[in-house]
């Protein structure tokens, strides 16, 4: 194992290889009992409160219920109307989807920007780096949303210091063309998470290979492309992979900032958000049951992507010479 | 050296500041006469409002900020409780016992960490309902003391997995059946992996809006973050101060948390890829 991959492991990286019959040799079969008693914990939710609701869900994402009458069974009329008739549905997929291909690259970038730049500090960087995690701790808050609420509502700070030098945007909060933005920020705020692994995959970055680049005339750019970036790849990858299969699922930012309805105009109407709404709302249980399964599929179908391509980019140093 | 760090020194404090600009400025508003909340675009308050606090501490709809910050407490320590041990149970047996379809098992485990919480959501919000569970603590809590959070079952396995075999063994030749063992060596010694998991559970349980609001109604039931909601909608500006006094209040526990356990908390994320 290379000393990266031990230190910040991805555990999407296949994690049974790891394992090995240590004490197969033995002969004596140890008493399974044991084992199940330490399990049913966990077997008991992932059977009652994983599986069961699984299977359920997807039951009654092909049913009309409203948690009241029986579920009615319908077909795929939950799917086709969604995918067909239903504008706000595409509304959602689209600010959700704008939200994850500008918040996630924004966000890993200052990470790792931050990350190295900790780095080359020298006293001072185990300050810095517990300062800068924590809006990572504060920022799910309904405390931060409110705050980011009032910061880019009209009048607010943002709004002002913009005005400042001379860019008038007014209030985020209440402009259609600017209110996902302020989520944005506010996610991409709360970067501390990926800069603490960056980081500390940047200190397993054997200093060698930096003087041997350096001997080869690589400069600061050279360094970065040649070396850091490969290194640091499978935690680049690990972060990425997280980060998108979260920010699919925002919810606190969105409903504070809209008033909890999405608005304006449905600019901050969040798949998680219009799923609630369909659901807890207006009472659309088996829509919002085939909205969960879209969104497991896209989430699986991205994720599959992600690995599958993965293997032409992120570079494991163990693998080398072999 | 010294003259060459003072560049990367001063960028760092210039982000830091930046960065700490939400937080100072929430400081600032909670102590802001109301005229000043949205008028002035000056941080400190022309005079310090305590009465924001004392107005503040009074609550939302008759309920006091003392008894929100009890339910929350309620809630979390049961979520702390009910993490640590049955997550530690499963990852026991997943980390050091051998059973049949284990590796299917822990394959599944890994997979839940990517399930959209949604997908459960509703089946599960209509089993509490007809258990009549609604509108009680049980559904944020029961299900913490079932091991449904994959990513701490999965944080300790790594751990448990680091830790010398042989202290176990010998525990073992001394007649110490697996529960002994579990409960007198493997344990003691993952303390590093319980703190992390119990102060990010109470944080992330503190911290948790959605969960709670599909399943609390009465106020006298509500969270902190709950009664926060109650701010939500309305854009009057006369409650801008005791809004922002409470909202302090509320992140209070997590800042308070956040300087004693600062190192494990950034440990922890650094070396498990746990997300915050």
């Amino acid at each position: 194992m290379s000393t990266v991959s031990t230190r910040a492991p991805a555990p999407a990286e296949d994690p049974t290889q790891t394992r090995r019959p240590a004490r197969k040799r033995r002969g004596v079969r140890e008493k399974q009992w044991p084992a199940y008693v330490f399990l049913s914990p966990w077997l008991i939710g992932a059977g009652v409160l994983t599986l069961v609701p699984m299977a359920a869900s997807l039951y009654l994402s092909f049913t009309d219920y409203n948690l009241f009458d029986a579920p009615r069974w319908i077909g795929l009329r939950n799917y086709s109307e969604m995918l067909f008739d239903d504008p706000r549905y595409w509304r959602s997929v689209g600010t959700t989807l704008l939200y994850v291909v500008v918040a996630v690259p924004l966000k890993l970038a200052l990470a790792l920007g931050v990350a190295m730049l900790l780095k080359s500090l020298g006293r001072g960087r185990a300050f810095y780096r517990s300062a800068f995690y924590a809006p990572s701790l504060l920022g799910a808050s309904m405390t931060i949303a409110l705050v980011w609420k009032a910061l880019f509502n009209d009048g607010g700070s943002v709004a002002g210091a913009l005005s400042w030098f001379g860019i008038d945007t007014g209030g985020w909060v209440g402009n259609p063309d600017l209110a996902v933005y302020a989520v944005v920020l506010l996610t991409v705020w709360q970067f501390g998470a990926p800069m603490v692994i960056f980081l500390a995959g940047l200190q397993q970055i054997p200093s060698d290979l930096y003087e041997a680049a350096a001997l080869d005339g690589a400069g600061r750019w050279r360094q970065f492309l040649s070396v850091t970036l490969p290194m640091l790849s499978p935690v680049v990858f690990f972060n990425l992979v997280l980060e998108i299969i979260n920010s699919f699922q925002v919810f606190t930012p969105a409903f504070a900032i809209s008033g909890g309805n999405g608005g304006p105009a449905d600019s901050t109407m969040f798949y998680t958000l219009y799923l609630y709404e369909r659901g807890f709302t207006a009472s659309h249980m088996g829509y919002a049951a085939a909205m969960a399964w879209l969104l497991l599929i896209a989430i699986g179908v991205i994720t599959l992507i992600l690995f599958r391509t993965s293997r032409t980019w992120v570079f494991y140093a163990d693998e080398e010479g072999r | 050296m010294a003259t060459k760090r003072w560049l990367p020194h001063s960028v760092a404090a210039i982000c830091l500041l930046l960065l700490l600009y939400p937080l100072v400025w929430l400081l600032a508003t909670s102590l802001k006469p109301a005229d000043e909340v949205l008028t002035s675009l000056n941080l400190w308050p022309s005079h310090l409002e305590w009465s924001n606090y004392t107005t503040a501490l009074d609550g939302v709809a008759g309920v006091t900020v003392g008894r929100l910050l009890g339910n929350t407490l309620l809630i979390a320590g049961g979520a702390v409780l009910g993490n640590v041990l049955s997550c530690s149970l499963a990852a026991y047996a997943f980390a050091r016992l051998r059973f049949r379809m284990r590796t299917g098992m822990f394959a599944f485990m890994v997979a839940t960490l990517m399930l959209p919480h949604h997908v459960v959501l509703i089946p599960q919000y209509i089993m509490f309902n007809q258990l009549g569970l609604v509108d009680t603590y049980w559904p944020l809590i029961l299900p913490k003391f079932l091991a449904t959070e994959a990513f701490f079952v999965f944080l300790m396995v790594q751990f448990m997995r680091g830790l010398p075999r042989e202290l176990e063994e010998s525990a073992r030749m001394d007649g110490c059946g697996p529960f002994r063992t579990y409960w007198s060596i493997t344990l003691p010694l993952s303390r590093p992996a319980l703190i992390t998991t119990a102060i990010f559970t109470f944080i992330w349980t503190w911290n948790d809006f959605f969960t709670q609001m599909i399943y609390l109604f009465a106020p006298e039931k509500f969270t902190i973050t709950l009664a926060l909601r109650s701010f939500v909608d309305q854009n009057s500006t006369s409650a801008y101060g005791p809004m922002f006094a409470m909202s302090v209040i509320s992140v209070l526990p997590i800042v308070l948390f956040f300087f004693v356990f600062q190192r494990y908390l950034v440990q922890g994320m650094a070396t498990s890829g746990l997300k915050g």
